[in-house]
């Protein structure tokens, strides 16, 4: 059974759909993205999946629970990091881990978990001494100290140097070992590739591309542009027509890239041709979000 | 998997709020030693006189006074700060997120903020006793110790109000100080009420809890011959305030802040989480 079931989710705000008839499953052990830019609605589902706010319409079920009933039993099975809230800045970092696990029926040890997200020096300082970073990685530890079946991370990593970043990456890849379910919201599709083993990109409240990071969108299939600069040479001698021919810059597009390759350099070493400036290129995971997310823009 | 007992979890929430407090020294010093300062100079001021209409000395008189200003200091005020300022920082939407029951989060602050209340009073007294010479009656101890319970608890409630009212923690601070300090002019906690005080000033204080907290409290330490009985009506328009104050708390309070749930993308609004 699916850990998280949504289906024909919306939710209005007054005159606004900030979530258009969204469908997903998350399996379990599974590291699921949400991918989109801001106020796309990411959020808001996410939201909806803790138990935060009701829905307008449709069905969501997360670990055999609506969340909407917001449950004690529910409450105990979850775990959430929340795109922006704080902890207690004078309590220490075992004391705000302590006193967040005490209501849950399991948890974890509070030692193994400071060394989990790589705070064992900071252990006993006041949270208001820690970094930015720290305080993330605290926030990841009090998501977690419950002993969840699912986890919730809302951005993870927003407003983060690029170090802090793949420290809180290695975080989240050390959850995913202890075969954790994981629902992450992201705008940067870099962590989505490095995190996610399935991607939907959503955009004004809609979903508009799932898959894997590797074939997100059809890139796995999208063609690829071969493209060159022939030099000295007219266009017309080449053995395979061109897609494109720009002076002297000539562009292939292809499914079958290693075929067109063979040909073309073959025929240019037998006559000692240059093929100058010579780029084989698949669109890049960025630029499908680009193309799906900026299309319909208002 | 065992569940930990509710009794246990809000010994431990008294804990952390307690502890929390004393780590804030702003609160510890307006709570407990702002009573106290002004005690000491009120009482060295006024060169601890007789107050004759009441047949009490000054020093008698500010003792209780100012010790149940302590404790609505740290009920009312504390809680309705530092629980407004929590709902800000994203501390209460975080304590939603746990399985942690509302009832618990909310009980183990009043709990806390009541032992604060006894702390402060108990200073209070004690140096009363210790250096003005402050009288106690053993007769009236047991009113005293009911009006107190009643009193903080009618008053912890009045903050939790506050709390769930007040946009954010600024504002609640503006309004806890707007209405207790006012309040405490005109219930006779910082000036000696005179023989005969106008009546629309009795109409106002009448109406406010505060009165009925701080005169039956320093009734019990009025000599005999000059103690008005035991006044249940006070008790009782306490305990009306508070149950109100609680239900109106509870109808209204609010987990998130009230502007875009502090979230960065412009669609989000805050939406009331039910009880």
């Amino acid at each position: 059974m699916a850990v998280v079931s949504v289906d024909n989710l919306t939710k209005r705000y007054g005159d606004v759909e900030a979530v258009r008839g969204v469908r997903f499953e998350i399996e379990e052990g599974e590291v699921f993205a949400l991918l989109g830019p801001n106020g796309a609605g990411k959020t808001t589902i996410v939201e909806i999946l803790e138990g935060y706010r009701g829905r307008t319409g449709g069905d969501a079920q997360v670990l055999g629970f609506d969340p909407s009933e917001n449950q004690r039993d529910f409450k105990e099975r979850i775990g959430i990091v929340l795109q922006e809230s704080s902890v207690e800045r004078e309590l220490s970092v075992r004391e705000a881990i302590d006193t967040y696990g005490r209501v849950y029926p399991k948890r974890l040890d509070t030692g193994d978990l400071i060394g989990i997200v790589g705070l064992d020096e900071k252990a006993d300082a006041r949270v208001k001494t820690l970094s930015g970073g720290q305080k993330r990685r605290l926030e990841v530890a009090l998501g977690i100290v419950g002993d969840p079946d699912l986890i919730f991370l809302d951005e993870p990593t927003t407003g983060f140097d690029p170090s802090a970043r793949r420290q809180a990456w290695e975080v989240i890849g050390n959850l995913t070992d202890l075969g954790k379910t994981i629902l992450l919201t992201t705008h940067y599709m870099d962590e989505a590739q490095n995190l996610a083993d399935r991607v939907a990109v959503i955009d004004h409240g809609l979903i508009v591309a799932e898959g894997t990071p590797d074939t997100l969108g059809g890139r796995a299939t999208a063609r690829t542009e071969v493209r060159f600069i022939l030099v000295e040479q007219s266009p017309d001698i080449l053995p395979v027509e061109p897609t494109t021919i720009d002076g002297s810059t000539v562009e292939y597009h292809t499914d079958d890239p290693t075929t067109l390759l063979h040909t073309l350099t073959g025929w240019a070493i037998e006559r000692g041709i240059v093929l100058q400036g010579l780029a084989v290129t698949r669109p890049s995971l960025e630029d499908i979000y680009l193309a799906l997310t900026d299309g319909d823009a208002p | 998997m065992k569940r930990p007992s509710a009794l246990s979890l809000l010994w431990y929430q008294a804990v952390y709020e307690w502890r929390i407090f004393w780590r804030t020294p702003i609160s510890a010093f307006f709570t407990i030693f702002f009573p106290l300062l002004i005690y000491v100079v009120f009482s060295a001021v006024f060169g601890n006189q007789d107050i004759d209409y009441l047949g009490i000395t000054t020093a008698q008189f500010y003792a209780p006074s100012l010790a149940v200003f302590s404790a609505v200091s740290a009920t009312y005020t504390n809680i309705s700060i530092t629980t407004a300022y929590q709902r800000d920082e994203g501390i209460l939407k975080r304590v939603r997120g746990t399985p942690l029951p509302a009832w618990i989060f909310l009980g183990g602050k009043i709990l806390s903020s009541i032992m604060i209340a006894l702390i402060g009073t108990l200073i209070m007294l004690a140096v009363g006793a210790g250096f003005f010479g402050l009288q106690f009656y053993a007769e009236t101890v047991a009113i005293l110790v009911v009006v107190f319970f009643v009193g903080v608890a009618a008053f912890a409630s009045l903050g939790l109000l506050v709390a769930a009212v007040a946009p954010s923690g600024q504002a609640a601070t503006a309004i806890a100080n707007a209405t207790l300090l006012p309040l405490a002019f005109v219930s006779g906690v910082f000036i000696i009420p005179g023989e005969d005080p106008p009546a629309w000033l009795d109409a106002v204080s009448n109406f406010f809890p505060l009165s009925h907290f701080v005169e039956p409290f320093r009734a019990a330490f009025t000599p005999p011959v000059m103690r008005p009985d035991i006044q249940w009506t006070d008790l009782a328009y306490l305990v009306l305030w508070g149950f109100v104050a609680l239900v109106l708390a509870i109808r209204w309070f609010r987990w998130e802040p009230s502007t875009g749930g502090g979230g960065r993308t412009s669609r989000r609004k805050a939406e009331p989480a039910a009880g």
